[in-house]
């Protein structure tokens, strides 16, 4: 019986902790034992409350340490990029001066004296980008007027997910048909002997860009302020003029950075236009000519080259070219996007 | 009435380019479905391709997206999690903050080509691992980190801060308060963000032309070390490369990769919706 209440006062000990000496009758009057017992769970119990606690902020400080060094991976990937094109790119210019790889008019890498003048090239992207352009930027902008302010919910939210699937659509899909169906309609509908063109390129390509342009100048327009509408209709203008002459200067700076992004993602597609465009690495001087792109010259010819060579090299470099060209644009069109919305609050 | 007359004008304008998007989109994936479907069976699924790959199946591209989508989510998705919420939950706003989100930024816009080339000269060449299922991963992985980030990133941001502080008020440390409160809530956001991630994966061709794919391989990989087909790889080599190739295979062939990436796309888009009228 007097056991019992020892261990009841021992447990009440425990949970009350330090600050509450127990004042029970039974408990003063226990043998020495179980007043040791007392002091050592007292102590035990304070030093596991400090142990636990070291535990919690060593692990606390670990994990922090551990999600800190994942947070900087992005910044390590991008730099590591850019070390190993460069790395592997600059060697190029011991052979060729840079002058002549950027404005050379001739790109022969395989023949017997070599010619590494990317010039057509870097006009074959620039022709299929902006004939993409040309194609995607008055559609892209309409439909996002359509989706942001004329079409009813149900619609809208039914066109952005046909939308958003053909951001999802794989590029080599989009070549495909390109070579089966478009490359036919072109060549029937323009009187060609081929219908690998930069027409046929653009048109696919302007397809890719669309899901960016479209849904950055709907988020542009959608998130404009109610005020900005109601106060126009308000003051007797119609829902036409309240659309041109109230909402979509005041998006204009997302609606130019959707256009930006959607010029990058332009200049970066590969395999759609490796398989359409006919690949003739010349000087294009119309839409309707066979061309080639800096993507497709690094894609169709790295497999090909021999490790360390100056074709090699020159194609890493034909990247470094590729990669400057995006990340301005793109740092661009994050600058726009970041002042539009900053003018937003 | 003039003005009303313009205004119907501009209205079906406006409705004309929307037309002008989604008809040729829907277009393409029925006239693919169409010529497709009558190829698929068992057969063409999981057999291994024939006489040149002119015939029999493409049982190994399938193996080997498979693989190579594991491969990168299992790389990616720690990382691009880890990332997010580094920069939600740890990171002080900053210099060191706005340059990783300018490196987030810049890496979306990498061309898909460019990953390939560094995929090779680092993964391939420099680390040695060959042309890989590994060094195909890690590439992948780079490329969809970015969407990863992004998605996990704003799935955290929506997750009530009053969770966090009722949380830490009863005494959790902030990681069991991440691990606990915040990561539970955050997951369907971060699983959408995973899937469209797989199917982004699923589909590119450029940087696995440079570091994995094999033209034509009828066997299984062994290891992470071997080569493998890749489905949009495997449709681009037989759509350009192959003389004599029957339409039928090539159509099949689109076929399956637009449905698996269509398959990854209604799951995302399903788990979104649903979340979202969980939250209204």
């Amino acid at each position: 019986m007097k056991e019992q209440s020892v261990t009841t006062g021992n447990r009440l000990v425990v949970s009350r902790g330090h600050a509450n000496p127990p004042k029970q009758e039974p408990l003063q009057n226990a043998t020495n034992e179980s007043t040791d017992t007392i002091t050592n769970s007292r102590s035990f119990a304070h030093g596991k409350n400090l142990k636990s606690k070291f535990t919690n902020r060593l692990s606390e400080f670990i994990i922090e340490k551990i999600i800190f060094i994942l947070g900087m991976t992005s910044i390590v990937i991008l730099a590591l990029i850019f070390i190993f094109l460069i790395s592997s790119g600059f060697s190029v210019f011991k052979d060729v001066p840079l002058i002549d790889f950027l404005t050379g008019r001739f790109w022969y890498p395989n023949s017997v004296n070599p010619q590494f003048g990317i010039l057509p090239l870097i006009l074959g992207s620039l022709w299929v980008t902006a004939g993409a352009i040309l194609i995607s930027v008055p559609i892209g902008v309409g439909c996002a007027i359509f989706i942001a302010e004329v079409a009813p919910p149900k619609t809208r939210t039914s066109l952005k997910v046909v939308i958003e699937f053909l951001s999802a659509i794989p590029s080599v899909v989009l070549g495909f048909i390109g070579i089966m169906v478009l490359s036919n309609w072109v060549r029937l509908s323009f009187d060609l002997s081929s219908g690998f063109t930069l027409l046929t390129g653009s048109i696919l390509v302007a397809f890719m860009a669309m899901p960016t342009i479209i849904s950055i100048s709907d988020d542009a327009i959608s998130s404009l302020p109610k005020e900005y509408r109601e106060a126009s209709l308000a003051l007797g203008a119609t829902r036409l003029e309240t659309i041109f002459h109230v909402l979509v200067p005041a998006a204009s700076s997302g609606i130019v950075a959707g256009v930006m992004l959607g010029i990058g993602r332009a200049i970066g597609e590969t395999m759609t236009v490796m398989m359409v465009t006919g690949n003739a690495a010349r000087i294009p001087t119309s839409l309707l000519q066979s061309g080639r792109t800096m993507t497709a010259t690094i894609a169709a010819e790295m497999g090909d080259t021999v490790r360390q060579s100056t074709h090699y090299h020159s194609l890493f470099a034909i990247g470094i070219v590729l990669l400057i060209m995006t990340s301005c644009i793109n740092l661009v069109a994050d600058y726009v996007l970041r002042r539009a919305q900053k003018g937003d609050r | 009435m003039k003005k009303e007359q313009r205004e119907k004008l501009v209205f079906s304008l406006l409705t004309l380019t929307a037309a002008l998007v989604v008809i040729p989109t829907l277009l393409m994936i029925g006239y693919i479905i169409f010529r497709g479907i009558g190829t698929i069976s068992w057969e063409f699924l999981s057999a291994m391709p024939r006489k040149g790959m002119r015939e029999g199946g493409i049982f190994p591209a399938i193996v080997g997206t498979v693989s190579l989508v594991l491969g990168t989510m299992i790389v990616a998705l720690p990382l691009g999690v880890g990332s997010a919420i580094y920069l939600t939950e740890y990171a002080k706003q900053g210099f060191l903050t706005r340059t990783i989100r300018l490196a987030i930024l810049n890496l979306a816009g990498v061309p898909s080509v460019v990953y390939g080339l560094f995929g090779l000269g680092l993964f391939v060449l420099f680390l040695g691992f060959g042309s890989s299922i590994l060094a195909g991963a890690l590439t992948l992985a780079c490329l969809v980190l970015p969407v990863v980030i992004t998605a996990s990133e704003e799935a955290l941001k929506s997750v009530d801060f009053s969770y966090r502080q009722a949380s830490l008020a009863l005494g959790a440390t902030k990681w069991q308060t991440i691990r606990h409160v915040v990561l539970p809530h955050a997951a369907p956001g971060i699983v959408t963000g995973a899937i469209l991630a797989i199917g982004r994966a699923a589909g590119e061709t450029a940087p696995i032309l440079l570091t994995v794919a094999a033209f034509f391989l009828p066997r299984l990989p062994q290891s992470i070390f071997d080569q493998v087909m890749a489905l949009p790889y495997h449709l681009y080599i037989i759509s350009t490369q192959v003389p004599g190739m029957p339409e039928s295979i090539k159509y099949g062939t689109a076929l399956v990769l637009l449905g698996i990436v269509s398959i990854f796309f209604a799951i995302a888009t399903a788990i979104r919706i649903r979340f979202k009228m969980a939250n209204r």
